[in-house]
């Protein structure tokens, strides 16, 4: 792999002519090229900016909020996956974890369909399901919703942060400081949605878009694909993540996000609301929405701290700036107390340039 | 001598407070259940053990277990609590002598668990070479514990002469791990949340005294010796980079990680070097002695995975990963509890 690795840097050193600024969407992607250094390996013209791939960094401070709320109640269980349990609230203090320590109960899955299973051991509690991710995740959360009607489980609902990968690139090609020219679109998301949404994006965009994995080798194949593109002058839609991504996607995942949801706008944590970008429950489904199940209409979020925030994490997930950037980055921002939503989870881009190069004595990215 | 306690005063397969009551039912959970600890020999149930005294210098730790599931793949809290105590021991340069054991049980306990957890920590006993003299029992009430914890103090025998610590290393001292990393905190996360890895990932959990014997009468005056639980080799190698003021540069491709468990950590979204494991350790070794202490850890599954070096201008003690890719990253520790990430 290192010889192939470093065949394709010299490649992409050979075909770059002119300066060009690419993002890798997925929070995935960011950590392998952080982790693995892959961009010092590149050549100076090619510029990897970070996308707002990590559905954890941007579920909305309200809807964790509320989490928070309903977790602390003695009837709720509240479950969700691993990474969303520390990922604060409105109050960079508060998340999941300390809501358990505080006595709530809750509890880590693996599995949306786990909560079924806790719902069916505690037929005397409130099973609430956060359910957050892509449309990665989100078919799993429809099959537990379709077996939940099913059953006629009462005590069971979810509250639904789940989000849309194309919408949210739309809405940074259509920002005015826009400085993305091309996309490594998230090769997980193609498995499940195929490529039509993204014929549609360059169709509308003019912007090359490569369907892209994560080890170094796919990153590498997804860079030299869209640069030979750019160089090109070509806005297209490129599979370099064949062996796993068919054009058609996974259309029985498809179908199940079409049943259970629809597209709804949705606020994104540090990028604000975005048309069409949400996923909300349609129909019958809408019986298991937690926000109705416990009147949460009533539910006030807290005011938002007054002192104004040096993070710059809006720009960060825009594409606008890097991490290091920010003024607040490894200093009042740390995974401990992150201020903004690219340090909260540990697959948002702060998070990952804090882990693998430090709060902030080399801001090169080369050491 | 005919006993004046009823043979089998009350038939019970869980723990009752009244097993930790000082009576005849707790009588009874120490000969039925908690005598096998002590092996053939059964020490005079005594309120201390008397020790001959050795004749070099002794080593002396404690430490408290407080694992969840309390059976894992290729472990328990028992085998967990005995070998992780003479292990700390081994990382002192000492042979694994002596144990004490505190067992705090739940209310509601199974007793055949205990049994399990018992038999198994006899085990691990007679693996580490170690003889458990002394113990007690206290049970505590329903929900005012997780089931069982376990406390176990050490003592060892010193048999390395030369410091052995932070203070004792140097730039240009060669580092080794003693086998593959990250088993150990793979299985127990596995069994926490239900992962249902086929084939199951077994626990690391194993004696390091014979590793660290076999360095010792190999004529090798290890550094430092420092066991790779909890934070992994990322934060064994920070704390001492940081007692020591030094810059460790570790190269990731030399660092032994078996395919299962790197699998698993990147579909997790974990990093090997930030996993507990509990039957490996970390030697660090003057540079002359590097292939000297290969000889004897490699065919133990042992590598060489980088060195010591001075702090660089300007910059804070820190470990760095040369990546196979011929990159450079910091390794940091983990910062909290490790969780498996969504996607």
């Amino acid at each position: 792999m290192t010889a192939t690795t470093a065949g394709m840097a010299r490649q992409l050193a050979d075909l770059v002519r002119r300066p060009w600024t690419l993002m890798e969407v997925c929070g995935g992607q960011t950590h392998a090229i952080v982790r693995w250094g892959l961009d010092q390996l590149l050549p100076d013209a090619v510029e990897l900016i970070h996308g707002p791939g990590c559905p954890v960094c941007v579920t909305p401070a309200a809807c964790i909020d509320l989490a928070l709320q309903l977790a602390r109640r003695p009837e709720v269980i509240l479950c969700s996956y691993g990474d969303m349990l520390r990922v604060p609230g409105s109050d960079p203090g508060d998340d999941l974890l300390s809501a358990r320590a505080a006595g709530g109960d809750v509890r880590l899955l693996t599995s949306p369909l786990q909560a079924l299973d806790l719902a069916l051991l505690h037929r005397d509690r409130q099973v609430v399901f956060l359910a957050v991710g892509f449309e990665t995740t989100a078919p799993a959360t429809a099959v537990l919703a379709q077996q939940v009607l099913a059953m006629g489980v009462d005590n069971l609902s979810l509250l639904v942060a789940h989000v849309r990968v194309a919408p949210a690139m739309a809405a940074i090609l259509d920002n005015p400081a826009n400085r993305v020219q091309g996309f490594l679109a998230a090769g997980h998301v193609g498995t499940v949605m195929g490529l039509a949404e993204l014929e549609t994006l360059v169709q509308r965009h003019r912007v090359p878009v490569v369907v892209t994995g994560f080890e170094p080798h796919d990153l590498l194949r997804g860079l030299l694909a869209c640069v030979q593109l750019l160089e090109a002058g070509q806005a297209a839609v490129v599979n370099a993540y064949g062996r796993v991504v068919r054009p058609e996607g996974n259309v029985v995942a498809q179908r199940l996000i079409d049943n259970v949801f629809t597209p709804v706008n949705q606020s994104w944590r540090g990028m604000g609301v975005l048309p069409a970008s949400g996923l909300a429950l349609r129909g019958d489904y809408r019986r298991l929405d937690a926000r109705e199940r416990f009147a949460a209409g009533e539910f006030v979020p807290p005011e938002p701290s007054p002192t104004a925030s040096p993070c710059i994490s809006g720009q960060i997930l825009a594409g606008l700036a890097k991490p290091p950037e920010c003024p607040a980055f490894g200093g009042a921002c740390h995974p401990h107390h992150p201020l903004g939503a690219p340090m909260v989870s540990s697959e948002g881009a702060c998070a990952a340039y804090y882990r693998y190069r430090g709060p902030g004595l080399d801001r090169s990215g080369s050491t | 001598m005919t006993s004046l306690l009823p043979s089998k005063p009350v038939a019970a397969d869980r723990i009752q407070l009244a097993h930790g009551g000082g009576g005849s039912l707790m009588h009874q959970l120490i000969h039925e259940d908690l005598l096998p600890l002590y092996g053939e020999s059964p020490p005079v149930l005594h309120d201390a053990a008397a020790l001959a005294r050795p004749d070099h210098g002794i080593a002396f730790t404690t430490d408290g277990y407080v694992v969840q599931p309390l059976e894992f793949p290729g472990g328990d809290i028992g085998s967990l609590a005995v070998t992780g105590t003479a292990n700390d021991l081994a990382m002192a340069g000492a042979r694994p002598q002596y144990l004490s054991v505190s067992l705090i049980l739940e209310e509601g306990l199974p007793r055949p668990l205990l049994r399990r957890v018992v038999a198994s920590m006899r085990t691990a006993a007679l693996d580490c070479g170690v003889a458990i003299v002394t113990g007690d029992t206290k049970v505590v009430e329903r929900g005012k514990a997780d089931g069982l914890f376990i406390s176990t103090s050490g003592i060892g025998v010193m048999e390395a002469f030369n410091p052995i610590g932070p203070t004792a290393l140097r730039a240009g001292d060669a580092l080794f791990v003693s086998g593959d990393l990250g088993r150990h905190g793979l299985a127990i996360m596995a069994a926490r949340h239900g992962l249902d890895l086929q084939p199951p990932l077994l626990s690391d959990c194993a004696p390091l005294w014979p590793q660290v014997e076999a360095l010792l009468q190999a004529g090798i005056t290890p550094h430092c010796l420092r066991d790779l639980t909890r934070g992994g080799l990322a934060s064994a190698l920070q704390e001492l980079a940081e007692a020591a003021v030094l810059q460790f540069r570790v190269e990731e491709a030399a660092v032994p990680v078996i395919e299962p468990v790197r699998r698993c950590c990147t579909l997790l979204g974990l990093d090997p070097f930030h996993l507990a494991n509990e039957g490996r350790f970390l030697v660090v070794v003057p540079s002359e002695q590097r292939a000297q202490t290969l000889a004897v850890l490699h065919p133990r599954g042992g590598a060489w995975v980088g060195q010591v070096e001075e702090v660089a201008t300007g910059m804070a003690p820190r470990v760095l990963l040369a990546t196979e890719l011929g990159t450079e990253r910091l390794l940091l520790p983990p910062t909290g509890e490790l969780l498996p990430r969504i996607c």
